[in-house]
């Protein structure tokens, strides 16, 4: 869809600032019913400059025209970026995050920010912060959209114009509620793609991947954002490939179903609806093989959570009170005011996860429990590692069932809640690229199915989602 | 694990987090089944394992140490009100 309309943009068939408003006005009106947008960039400059371009000949670009939506926890020059947590309410950032900044160079337009759980501590996207709308199911509004990129998965799946959005990863934000919204998720490997201009939540964990319609876009939004960059050391200076030209064959493609995925806490029509789809690649000259992964799946969930808040606990410590964001009078001495404005500003899970974090750091407990969560995860690596030996990809199913009502997710204690990423925590845990895309419905409501592979192996992701979705 | 309410006020005061006593009764419910939850983590085999704090390999990055473009001055005080002509105004120490 994106490859056509920019062939078409970039030949003046198309008048961009009428198209560009169109787009807005379209998103305005559904953002009025389902919330998913925070902050709206001025999208008719960047609209200008682009007709400018056409007119003096040096349209160029991938995204030409495309607009793109950003999770609000990433940063975008003068847009308004909080990560969806009052704390950061007026913080209007100086730079555009790396990811951002290579949309625009490939001639994006930035549409607005999407919103999300609260600096992404959520599975639903239910924990946004004070101030802020939770974001509906684009097909139930009672349901939630699934999270943390929640305003982005939303997004993709409503927006009916050529658009990617930006969504990020720690525990399973990209994958996650692209499958409660049925639409395509791409979490790259640690290091694919430039972390810059994010607002941390755990170093070692963080992605920003795409959200799109189709495999063909999110691969696309894929191959612009991904590559070294010099502000992050943590980039990888492999070259990127192409992700847009992987043929979608499996023939001789051995899948690993892995066997305590597809257990007795997963949706019966969820189960069987991601079973038929790997049938389904059989048929088409897969080979099915049985894997077992008791570390991830027995472990992943305590082991993500420990180590993840950890670091949440440090990198939210830089929120109080002074140089950018929430602000309040100068009264009191430091320790106080703040303690006042953290307090006053962090919703209920972010304080959760700052207790969690801080207590799994202190003297006494860290052997207990952040060095034994950092032990176990090197274990669900090595499993990964062997796991790989034997099969090029993995396939289960994104989530354990469909898209829970608000009203049932209230009545959920936080463990429970925790209990969304059950599948997801592993892959992220050791730092795999994984996706995920639609694989039918339970009722209305979509299912995913997701597809892991070995670290800077994108495209066999892409091959066997092309491979499901053309069949 | 026993999570008092001493022991949630004491971390929230290392976050330098206040906290009602109605978040102190709920958070120190809620840890609690954490920590009763995550304590399958100590069945898992770990012996002679090393600790991961990433999921690939990180090599330390230098650069060249020369002076680069930075963040204009005037720039970075214009996100906030409490500053003076130079610098930005923080709470009292003591």
């Amino acid at each position: 869809m994106i490859k056509k309309f920019v062939k078409e943009a970039l030949s003046g068939k198309i008048d961009i600032v009428a198209h560009a408003l169109k787009c807005l006005e379209q998103a305005e009106k559904i953002n009025q019913e389902y919330h998913y947008i925070t902050e709206w960039a001025d999208v008719e400059t960047q609209a200008k400059k682009l007709a400018e371009q056409l007119k003096n000949g040096t349209a160029k670009g991938k995204l030409f025209g495309v607009m793109v939506t950003v999770k609000d926890g990433i940063c975008v020059k003068g847009v308004e970026t909080h990560a969806s947590s009052a704390i950061l309410k007026g913080y209007k950032p100086l730079f555009n995050s790396t990811v951002v900044q290579r949309c625009i160079d490939e001639g994006a337009i930035i549409l607005g920010k999407t919103v999300q759980d609260e600096f992404g501590f959520g599975g639903f996207a239910v924990n946004v912060g004070k101030g802020f709308q939770k974001p509906l199911n684009p097909v139930d509004k009672k349901r939630a959209t699934g999270g943390s990129s929640g305003g982005a998965a939303g997004a993709a799946a409503l927006f009916d114009f050529p658009h990617i959005a930006l969504g990020e990863s720690t525990g399973g934000s990209i994958v996650n509620p692209a499958a409660l919204c049925g639409v395509v998720g791409i979490c790259p490997t640690y290091g694919r793609v430039s972390r810059y201009g994010l607002l941390d939540y755990s170093n070692s964990l963080d992605k920003i991947g795409p959200l799109a319609k189709t495999v063909e876009d999110a691969a696309l939004g894929l191959e612009v954002i991904s590559g070294h960059d010099s502000h992050d050391s943590t980039t990888s200076d492999q070259a990127v490939p192409g992700y847009t030209d992987v043929p979608g064959v499996v023939q001789g493609l051995r899948i690993g179903i892995v066997k305590e995925a597809f257990g007795e806490t997963i949706n019966n029509d969820v189960r069987k609806a991601v079973l038929e789809a790997v049938h389904k690649l059989e048929q088409h000259g897969a080979r099915k093989i049985e894997i077992s992964l008791p570390y991830g799946m027995t472990y992943g969930i305590p082991t993500y959570f420990l180590l993840s808040t950890a670091e949440a606990s440090t990198n939210l410590a830089k929120y109080c009170g002074m140089r950018y964001g929430a602000e309040e009078q100068l009264t009191g001495v430091y320790n106080d005011y703040f303690a006042r404005v953290r307090s006053n500003n962090f919703g209920d899970e972010a304080k959760r996860r700052i207790l969690l974090g801080t207590f799994a750091r202190m003297a006494g407990q860290r052997d207990a429990f952040y060095t034994k969560a950092a032990q176990v995860r090197t274990k669900i690596i090595e499993e990964y590692e062997q796991a790989f030996k034997q099969v090029d990809v993995l396939i289960t199913p994104t989530v354990p069932m469909a898209s829970p009502t608000f009203e049932e997710i209230k009545k959920l204690t936080p463990v429970q809640c925790y209990a969304i990423d059950q599948i997801t925590v592993a892959p992220n845990l050791a730092g795999l690229p994984h996706m995920s895309v639609p694989c039918g419905k339970t009722g209305n409501l979509p299912i995913g199915m997701m597809i892991i592979a070995p670290h800077f192996n994108e495209q066999k992701i892409i091959q066997v989602a092309n491979a499901w979705t053309h069949q | 694990m026993d999570v008092t309410p001493e022991l949630v006020k004491k971390v929230a005061t290392n976050a330098r987090l206040v906290l009602t006593p109605d978040e102190i009764k709920r958070f120190q419910k809620e840890l609690s089944e954490m920590f009763e939850k995550f304590a399958i983590l100590q069945q898992a085999n770990t012996k002679n394992t090393k600790p991961s704090f990433h999921p690939i390999d990180i090599k330390n990055v230098t650069r060249k140490d020369e002076i680069g473009k930075c963040l204009d001055r005037e720039e970075a005080l214009s996100l906030t009100k409490h500053r003076t002509d130079k610098y930005f105004k923080g709470p009292k120490v003591i």
